[in-house]
């Protein structure tokens, strides 16, 4: 299933639209995203972001994720990773209609990647019973037992602190977050553009989570501390019908800056980049996707596909010039829906930590 | 004609046992699709302690706390007059284990749960309601159904809806049945932390009831095609000791003239394994007719007997097929084995030596003998410690292969008996002969035995069962007209309406409520307090006033099988759970429950109602004049728009019942036909064998003056009175057969013990019947005799001897 269904990123994309809709996924970009969004709501320039209601669901929109990666380390210095989202995808559009009856499918994936073991699970849950959902305040956002849920210490504009946890048959893990500044606003104050045809998403960040707690992998529980990241998206079409998948990735610079990089490929060959500069004390700037030069090293064979674990990046206006190595080259989530995604380190120009997500292989 | 009797004892045998094998198969694949239906009962569930539906807010906080758990919701819908399972499930969280629903997660998904949602139907039930996919049925009370899809893996009689869809449909919106089970991705909080008392964790059931139950069924079909086979195989094997002692000069010459035994043995197998080819296919096309004709039987049985619903429909499988060859060919081979041996260690100038030969049959005789005795004592073992369906059948297995073996000795004894009251020389000869012809002969008359036991054994309690469950029926089924009303409300309209009518002399009410005991579910029946039901109903054993303790609801008649099960008599106690709190309820009678294979309690129904409010009361026996019947139901009919279905005379549902039954059993009798066939052509073969092998002993009385015709009576005369003497042996042991089914066998599968009766017309029958064949059977090779050319006899005595 997985073969044909080439999943994508934070696409529930993958996920979901893969369940329900997989049969037209093949003629409409990956796994359904290129879809129309007949009766969903639109995406248009200036919204203006308001919190806490906006870290809330919006299920006038097609789809909507929460995800979150860290890079962290255990007491004895080993790098690891983990991954923790929750997708929703309406089936259908407004208005919302209650109980079982209710269009919202949810769907939990989680992961814990070390330098020899990746380890992941995937749940499923329907809207309007409350197995899944996501409020905006008190914060919490869950998925049966999986959960990330502030309390009333939480500040709505930094999103923090909030609780994580998720557990897989051979894995769990909890963590908090604490971060001191707000949430970044991605694109053009918060409008993400997808392609040159209008397709565009809801995006904004929290890329300063400060994460500490333990993992545990096959009952032993160790310490860790680090770093997180957490993208929230919404949309209803995020991406044109000719996009078949993407390259994203989420850099922790030792200088304390941070930079999103992405690149969404077109069946045409060519791409789609963009990337967003963040500094330390939280202002951003937008890359050009003139000035970004994203160049995958050979790709090698991970789960019957080719994937490029290996990148060269540059950005010349940045003076940016790293080399990206995989924490694990086999971070392969083979969850119905199946994609690479695994923390990474760069050296170069600039050295740091990030994740790298690939999907559409 | 020895190619004909080969071919013939190798279709046969490979036809029934592979026939057989397809049904099983058909019925065990169908077993597993029930089994699998959305859990069944193989995937561990939560139920409510109280067999009451829960909130599904449970569901809920036990996912949040990591319980791997999907909800479903279960009850009874009525669709154009039949009642349906209805089963509201949710795919999302379905455990993959559970399988079954691979369409609706392979994209069908949003069609399944959003609005209008879909009907899963297995293709059988589309056929049954008369609808083409798509269409929208409305329930009894008039509810439309989602539009209907078909789903080939499910189980008929069973509708799939979402489980939304399903709440609305049965009226408990938010309400839960119980909960599957799947593999937890964490480490859950334990239950009692999540959900407190309320709910109880049932493990899945390796083995069920059902499975049990048709286990049992399959376990006796099976034991049927062995015997079928083994039967064929006897034949196979008098066939090639036919082709062997035809051969035996020609083999000889062979030898003589320089082929090494290695080399004939080769051709020799080479010939075999090629006929047992030809005729293993040809006996697969033959047993797939013959499971075709059956399954519609095996399946009405099935579904008569315990309600597994089986397709009519037969599909085989590759493996099938290669195991039916396989078995052919292996069969052959063993068949062949000492003819082979003998083939193999021949001395090439032997001659026949009757009277070692003689000699050796004593100690084989009285090795036989003992090991014969050997598997009485295991009979007697199973009989005594035995406790299961296995011992039952295990036991049934003994005794017919120690009666087997024993056969040749008993029948030796009666020879030699005979033989010393025999005075003159032709008499003496004639029982000495008799004697010398047994080891020959005694294969087959062990195939004769076997089945006309099986068939004494067989018919005995297919008999037994018929009428007693006349009886029973006729107890059970008192009133004159049935009606089933699809909800309490138009029970109520009925009620008030048929008060009106002065032809309905009485109304009795009946209700049916379920719950659990030592985890198994058991039916509470409830029954008016009527003078009929005092007369009629059927109780086994009862204390004195049992009708009046059962008034108050303090005492409650038990049904047969839950009463073995549970080990209680009249006068123990039983605690039921009730919605209120436990029911203690004295046993006050035993009664009769057969083909039910859920425990049950009959009790007042007043007081079933008062302890289970919620139970619908929709059941109503009418009692009214006879002529009165038709007119009454039409106006019911024509007032409320009661269908077949709601609406029956007792004449009916009687006749229906009874079809039921002897459908069941129609596929046991056609196997029984088929088992008397095969022993009957097991006989012929032998017989043809035997007679030319014996021609050498014929000729010196010919020679001697007795004439053609004379010895061709003589011939058959001994024939026919060993056959007789086995069957006469054969019906005690029967008989002995029929007991084990009715006493043993019948209340290790299904949990009632049949009152045991002999029908001796029916066993004349039989052994007029076995004499028949076997005269038959005799027939062809003395007449051979009789018109054999005087040359012929000469040639024999002069080359023989």
């Amino acid at each position: 299933m997985s073969g044909e269904l080439k999943l994508s990123r934070r696409a529930f994309a993958g996920g979901l639209a893969g369940v329900v809709l997989s049969r037209r996924a093949s003629a409409q970009g990956f796994a359904g995203l290129g879809e129309t969004e007949t009766g969903f709501a639109p995406v248009v320039p200036g919204k203006a972001f308001s919190f806490p209601a906006d870290h809330g669901a919006h299920p006038d929109f097609r789809i909507e994720w929460w995800y979150l990666t860290a890079n962290l380390v255990d007491t004895k210095g080993n790098a690891c990773g983990l991954q923790w989202t929750l997708f929703r995808q309406a089936m259908q559009p407004s208005p919302q209609r209650e109980g079982w009856a209710n269009q919202q499918v949810w769907m939990g994936h989680a992961a814990v990647t070390r330098a020899h073991t990746h380890r992941f699970a995937e749940v499923f849950a329907r809207g309007g019973v409350g197995q899944a959902g996501v409020e905006a305040k008190p914060f919490a956002a869950w998925i049966d037992a999986w959960v990330m849920k502030g309390s009333e210490q939480t500040r709505d504009a930094a999103l923090a602190p909030v609780e994580l946890k998720a557990a897989g048959p051979d894995f769990s893990y909890a963590l908090t977050l604490e971060a001191d500044r707000p949430v970044v606003l991605q694109g053009e104050a918060g409008f993400s553009r997808k392609s040159e045809r209008g397709q565009a998403s809801y995006y904004y960040s929290q890329p300063f989570f400060r994460a500490r707690g333990s993992l545990t992998l096959d009952d032993k529980p160790v310490e860790v501390t680090g770093k997180a990241w957490m993208d929230r998206e919404w949309s209803s079409q995020p991406l044109a019908s000719d996009q078949t998948g993407w390259d994203w990735f989420a850099l922790h610079l030792s200088s304390g800056d941070k930079l999103m990089l992405y690149r969404l490929r077109q069946s045409d060959g060519h791409d789609y980049p963009f990337g967003n500069w963040i500094f330390e004390d939280g202002r951003t700037r937008q890359i050009s996707g003139a000035d970004i030069q994203l160049k995958p090293k050979t790709p090698i064979e991970i789960a019957g596909r080719k994937l490029p674990v290996e990148w060269q990046i540059a950005i010349p206006s940045f003076g940016l010039s790293i080399a990206c190595k995989p924490l694990n080259a086999h971070a392969w989530n083979g969850t119905g829906f199946s994609y690479w995604e695994g923390p990474i380190s760069f050296d170069g120009s600039h050295t740091g930590v990030g994740y790298l997500e690939m999907t559409g292989y | 004609m020895q190619l004909a009797t080969l071919l013939i004892g190798l279709i046969s045998a490979t036809a029934l046992w592979s026939g057989v094998q397809a049904i099983n198969q058909q019925a065990r694949n169908a077993y597993d699709r029930a089994a699998a239906t959305f859990g069944g009962t193989r995937t561990a569930v939560l139920v409510d302690r109280n067999g009451a539906t829960f909130s599904q807010s449970i569901f809920v906080n036990l996912r949040r706390a990591g319980w791997p758990v999907s909800p479903v919701l279960e009850g009874r819908v009525q669709v154009g007059g039949r009642s349906f399972r209805l089963l509201g499930v949710e795919p999302v969280t379905l455990p993959p284990q559970v399988g079954n629903a691979p369409s609706i997660v392979r994209g069908a998904l949003q069609s399944f749960i959003t609005p209008p949602g879909e009907t899963l139907v297995a293709r059988e039930t589309l056929s049954d309601l008369h609808l083409a996919e798509g269409t929208s049925p409305l329930t009894s009370n008039g509810t439309p159904l989602p539009p209907l899809r078909v789903q080939p893996e499910l189980v008929p009689d069973v509708l799939v809806v979402d489980i939304g869809i399903a709440q609305h449909i049965l009226n408990k919106a938010g309400e839960l049945s119980h909960l599957l089970v799947g593999k937890a991705q964490g480490k859950p909080a334990p239950l009692e932390s999540v959900v407190g008392d309320k709910l109880r964790l049932v493990q899945p059931n390796a083995e069920t009831e059902l499975d049990r139950l048709t286990d049992s069924f399959h376990l006796n079909l099976t034991a049927f095609g062995l015997l079928s086979f083994f039967v064929g195989l006897f034949i196979v094997n008098s066939a090639i000791g036919l082709a062997f002692e035809q051969r035996l000069p020609m083999l000889r010459t062979l030898r003589a003239c320089g082929a090494s035994a290695r080399l004939l043995n080769t051709v020799l197998v080479i010939e075999l394994v090629t006929l047992a080819l030809v005729a293993g296919v040809a006996g697969l096309v033959c047993g797939y007719f013959i499971a075709a004709s059956l399954l519609p039987d095996v399946a009405a049985s099935l579904r008569g007997l315990y309600g597994a619903q089986i397709p009519g429909q037969l599909v085989l499988r590759a493996e099938w097929w290669f195991a039916g060859i396989a078995i052919s060919v292996l069969g052959a081979l063993a068949a062949a084995a000492t003819s082979l041996v003998k083939a193999l260690r021949l001395p090439v100038l032997a001659a026949a030596q009757a009277y070692a030969w003689h000699e050796a049959q004593q100690r084989w005789l009285i090795f036989q003998g003992a090991v014969a005795l050997a598997v009485f004592g295991v009979a007697l073992a199973l009989l005594v410690y035995g406790n299961s369906l296995i011992a039952g059948f295990g036991l049934l297995a003994t005794l017919m292969l120690g009666a087997a073996l024993i056969l040749p000795a008993i029948l030796e004894i009666i020879l030699k008996l005979g033989q010393r009251t025999a005075r003159r020389p032709l008499a003496a000869w004639f029982w000495a002969d008799s004697r010398q012809q047994l080891s020959g002969l005694s294969l087959a008359l062990m195939a004769l035995l076997l089945a006309l036991a099986v068939n004494v054994g067989v018919s005995t309690m297919v008999e037994t069962f018929s009428r007693t469950f006349v009886t029973w029926l006729n107890g059970r089924l008192s009133a004159d007209v049935y009606i089933s009303a699809s909800d309490n409300a138009q029970a109520i309209a009925i009620r008030n309406w048929l008060r009106q009518r002065p032809e309905v002399l009485a109304i009795l009410a009946g209700a049916r409520a379920e719950t659990h005991v030592a985890n198994q579910p058991i039916e509470l029946l409830g029954l008016p307090d009527h003078p009929l039901y005092r007369e009629r109903w059927p109780l086994l054993q009862s204390a004195p006033d049992a009708w009046k303790r059962l008034l108050p609801g303090e005492a409650a008649f038990i049904s047969e099988q839950l009463s073995r099960r549970l080990n209680l008599g009249v006068g123990d106690r039983i605690a039921i759970p009730a919605p209120g709190g436990d029911w203690t309820l004295d046993i006050a009678g035993i009664y009769a429950d057969y083909g039910n294979p859920k425990g049950q309690l009959a009790v007042n129904i007043a007081a079933l109602i008062r302890r289970f409010p919620d139970t619908p009361q929709t059941r109503l026996g009418l009692i009214v004049a006879p002529d009165q019947v038709p007119p009454l139901i039409a106006a019911l009919r024509q007032q409320f728009g009661l269908d077949d279905r709601s609406v029956a005379d007792q004449a009916r549902v009687k006749a229906e019942s009874l079809r039921i039954f002897n459908r069941t059993f129609a596929v046991t009798a056609a196997l029984n036909t088929f088992t008397l066939a095969v022993a009957g052509i097991a006989l012929l073969t032998s017989l043809l064998t035997l007679a030319n092998s014996r021609l050498p002993q014929l000729a010196p009385l010919w020679a001697i003056g007795v004439t053609r015709p004379r010895l061709a009576a003589i011939e058959l005369l001994k024939t026919v009175s060993v056959a007789l003497l086995t069957a006469l042996l054969a019906l005690p042991l029967g008989l002995l057969v029929a007991w084990c089914l009715v006493a043993i066998v019948n209340v290790k599968a299904f949990g009632w013990r049949l009152p045991f009766h002999v029908f001796p017309l029916q066993l004349f029958e039989l052994l007029v019947v076995a004499m028949a064949a076997s005269l038959v059977a005799a027939l062809l090779p003395v007449v051979r005799l009789a018109r054999m050319q005087p040359a012929n006899l000469v040639r024999i005595f002069a080359n023989e001897r």
